[in-house]
């Protein structure tokens, strides 16, 4: 399908591009779960940890505590792939960020900053179990939750400016007159951050408290697992009721700033004459729709807000700045699919709570408990969706309207190898991250703590000092 | 002081912290691979993890630090750098990509079996991003990097003064690492280590000043500008670091720990600036002068507002952590072996 982006925009394309869109899909699409972790977690420790204190209940604490090391554990990887988006940023786009790093940069040195910020106050936090006064130590996480605020908004700013570009110029093919702040804080920014920043409190929300829907269906009905479903599911809750509206307004004025994109969410190929259908499911073949099935007026209504506006169709684009029948596809069944968890998710936890209200404990029913195990992942896959469908639904443009994928990517043509070897290594990190939390999970259980050192298993007698 | 000496000097900066801290990091890797089995590694191994676990985070920051400066303040150069340099980085990516991750699941680990695992990447995989970020400062400082872009993806890094630059930089590393680490073993009462970590620290200080003396040898040949910036305006520095590694050598030889680690990161230091002052005006040797490499200048100033921000931010915090980390309440948990068992 790539090969036919290609065709179309007539420009012969690098070797890289394609391999350095892959490697891009593949390692940012890897990141965001963990930067989520470390987005929305410091801060559902904090509720947790501060619980344990004021109301001194070590059911609380040790939840905190377990939480902290597997957030180290995933904040490692995550500052690992973190760092190869940095790498990458030059090696695959080196179009993109020779021309214009002098503008989209300033908010990833803001994020350096908050970045900066959390791993400093992690390790703080991670080692000051035991060593700090309790009332100071648990305030070493709030420094990181600020952090991760600060660090969406900037990384979301750089995407935002991506696709609604502002800020500078372009002179004679020169970049001028260039203002990072208004790049920084374009008029995109705020949406898209609280869309993600929300994002990060469901997949995390969801995830952890699936952990322990996992355990309660185990028969594990202590006062551990309870709590520890709780706290999340209430975060993932005001998160999932939220995340809707966010996503709604999100989509206004998207019909006049990227009316390609718009078509390709709804798969609206030709513009209607008065109010368009809601398509689901359903494919484009060469410019025709195949098995969808149509909603008449949904459509306007989610697009436009109105009952009676048209949504304009991928005709109204100009030939050579259209995505492909892949593209279109790909990002319109991705924005389906995060539409569709998102809601079955809103409509998952407004259950729970109403019957909480109606003196019903959902918590008792199986089919519940198991839902609840599948809500992580459904949230992660709405996350990953939700991406696909932004990203793919922007091409062929990497900095819309301005700056087309093929001038971004690297010309390079070892670019395939890079991919193959960054399949295998994060394959490995994936398999080595679950093992350990996995194993030491398990260790919890059986009521033993970590290994006392590394390699140390002669070291616990205490006869070395 | 221009806008853009101003950004490059904030650049070189970051460079000189995460080559100190993170170089006394990755060079703890040195240390972990030759502890010895598991038995017998144990008490060192442990040694290592408590001395770097509550640091490293913060410590690779640094690197992320360099790279958005770099990009935001030089863009065109650093897309110079990456698209001629792409092999060497991505082999220090991968570095850095192995070592985090096995590091954090070696502390983690649920078995033995799956310690010594990963700490055998661990291990391995911290020799690879000093080399290959030293052959990216040789390749850059000898003028292999075009204006343009996609220089010689081979040459540029397989030459004398990339090879010279990643050898010195892992002996560099190894060395600052042991230094501190052998003054962490004596802090925490374990003399033995102490004495065994000085002998190698020894040996790895020797060794790498030895290559530091025969890498002059074809450096003048093969990056005659640094060369000449070196014995040049750079002279002073160069006599310094030469000074200050003997006498960390002479001090641990006599077992004056704590006062190695300054002259270790005094000659360390050194160097680094030798290296800055050496190559300055240029950003890319050769090719491009700092002055004429900068973003535009709005961006500049927004960069130097980032820079005091970390200033006031991140510079009190950093301290406060890497105090802590010396300090007895933490050091004395280190030593009873308790730590993350306070459950």
């Amino acid at each position: 399908m790539h090969l036919v982006a290609t065709v179309l925009t007539a420009v012969p394309a690098p070797p890289g591009l394609f391999p350095a869109r892959e490697q891009m899909a593949l390692s940012l699409g890897w990141h965001i779960i963990l930067s989520c972790f470390g987005v929305a977690f410091p801060a559902m420790i904090f509720v947790m940890h501060r619980r344990g204190l004021r109301r001194n209940d070590p059911v609380a604490i040790e939840l905190a505590k377990r939480w902290s090391k597997v957030s180290a554990v995933l904040f490692a990887i995550g500052a690992v792939s973190g760092t190869v988006l940095s790498f990458e940023m030059g090696v695959l786009w080196p179009g993109l960020m020779g021309r214009f790093g002098g503008v989209l940069g300033l908010p990833f040195a803001f994020e350096g900053l908050s970045f900066f910020v959390e791993a400093i106050f992690l390790g703080i936090y991670l080692y000051g179990w035991g060593r700090m006064k309790p009332s100071v130590h648990v305030l070493m996480l709030l420094p990181m939750a600020v952090a991760g605020v600060i660090g969406t908004f900037c990384v979301l700013a750089v995407n935002a400016w991506m696709n609604w570009p502002t800020g500078f110029r372009i002179v004679n093919g020169q970049v001028t007159d260039v203002n990072p702040w208004r790049a920084m804080f374009n008029d995109r920014v705020w949406l898209q951050f609280a869309h993600m920043w929300v994002g990060a409190f469901m997949v995390v929300g969801f995830s952890v408290a699936g952990v322990y829907a996992v355990g309660l269906l185990r028969g594990r009905r202590d006062a551990h697992h309870r709590l520890g479903f709780v706290v999340p599911f209430v975060f993932a809750t005001v998160a999932a009721l939220v995340q809707p509206v966010i996503g709604h307004v999100l989509g206004f004025g998207m019909d006049t700033h990227q009316p390609a994109k718009l078509a390709s969410f709804e798969l609206a190929e030709t513009t209607t004459h008065g109010p368009s259908p809601i398509r689901i499911g359903g494919v484009v073949i060469d410019g025709k729709v195949y098995g969808s099935i149509d909603i008449p007026r949904i459509g306007s209504l989610v697009a436009e807000n109105s009952f009676s506006n048209p949504v304009p169709g991928m005709d109204t684009v100009p030939l050579a700045d259209r995505p492909n029948d892949g593209e279109i596809n790909t990002s319109h069944w991705a924005f389906q699919i995060m539409v569709g968890l998102g809601s079955a998710l809103a409509l998952g936890v407004a259950t729970f709570w109403l019957a909480r209200w109606r003196r019903r404990d959902l918590l008792r029913h199986r089919w519940f408990l198991r839902a609840c195990a599948f809500a992580g992942p459904a949230a992660v896959i709405a996350l990953e969706a939700g991406w696909t469908a932004t990203e793919v639904g922007r091409q062929p443009w990497t900095v819309y309207g301005v700056l087309k994928t093929v001038d971004a990517a690297s010309t390079h043509s070892g670019l395939w190898w890079l991919f193959g070897v960054t399949v295998v290594v994060y394959t490995a990190m994936t398999v080595g991250a679950v093992t350990v939390i996995r194993s030491m999970t398990r260790r919890w259980r059986d009521g033993e703590t970590d290994l006392p050192s590394p390699y140390g298993p002669a070291l616990g007698g205490g006869d070395q000092r | 002081m221009t806008l853009d000496f101003l950004v490059c000097a904030a650049l070189f900066v970051g460079v000189v912290a995460y080559a100190v801290f993170g170089g006394a990091d990755f060079g703890s890797g040195f240390f972990d691979l030759t502890a010895g089995g598991a038995r017998r590694g144990a008490e060192l191994r442990t040694l290592v993890d408590h001395s770097i676990g509550p640091v490293w985070e913060a410590n690779h920051v640094w690197l992320i630090y360099v790279l958005v400066i770099w990009w935001t303040g030089f863009p065109a150069t650093f897309a110079a750098a990456m698209t001629t340099l792409i092999v060497p980085m991505l082999l220090a990516l991968l570095g850095i990509v192995l070592r985090g991750a096995s590091f954090a699941f070696r502390k983690y680990a649920g078995t033995l079996r799956q310690a010594r695992l990963f700490g055998i990447i661990f291990a391995l995989s911290s020799f690879l991003t000093p080399f290959f970020l030293g052959a990216v400062a040789g390749a850059v400082a000898s003028g292999r990097v075009p204006v343009d872009g996609y220089g010689d993806v081979w040459t540029s890094w397989l030459n004398p003064t990339s090879i010279f630059g990643g050898l010195i930089a892992v002996g560099t590393c190894a060395f600052l690492a042991g230094t501190f680490l052998t003054a962490d073993a004596e802090r925490s009462g374990h003399p033995g280590l102490a004495d065994v970590l000085r002998q190698r620290t020894l040996l790895v200080g020797l060794g790498t000043g030895a290559i530091v003396f025969i890498a002059l040898v074809p450096l003048l040949d093969d990056a005659p500008t640094l060369t000449h910036g070196l014995l040049d305006h750079g002279a002073v520095l160069i006599v310094i670091s030469a000074v200050a590694g003997a006498a960390t050598i002479w001090l641990l030889w006599r077992r004056r720990y704590v006062t190695a680690r300054v002259t270790a990161v005094t000659a360390v230091l050194a160097v680094l600036v030798g290296w800055g002052i050496g190559q300055y005006p240029w950003l890319l040797v050769d090719q491009v002068r700092i002055a004429d490499a900068g973003g535009p200048p709005a961006t500049m100033v927004g960069l130097l507002i980032v820079v005091a921000l970390a200033g006031v931010i991140v510079l009190p915090a950093l301290i406060y952590l890497l105090r802590l980390t010396q300090s007895e309440a933490w050091s004395h948990a280190d030593k009873s072996g308790t730590v993350d068992r306070t459950s």
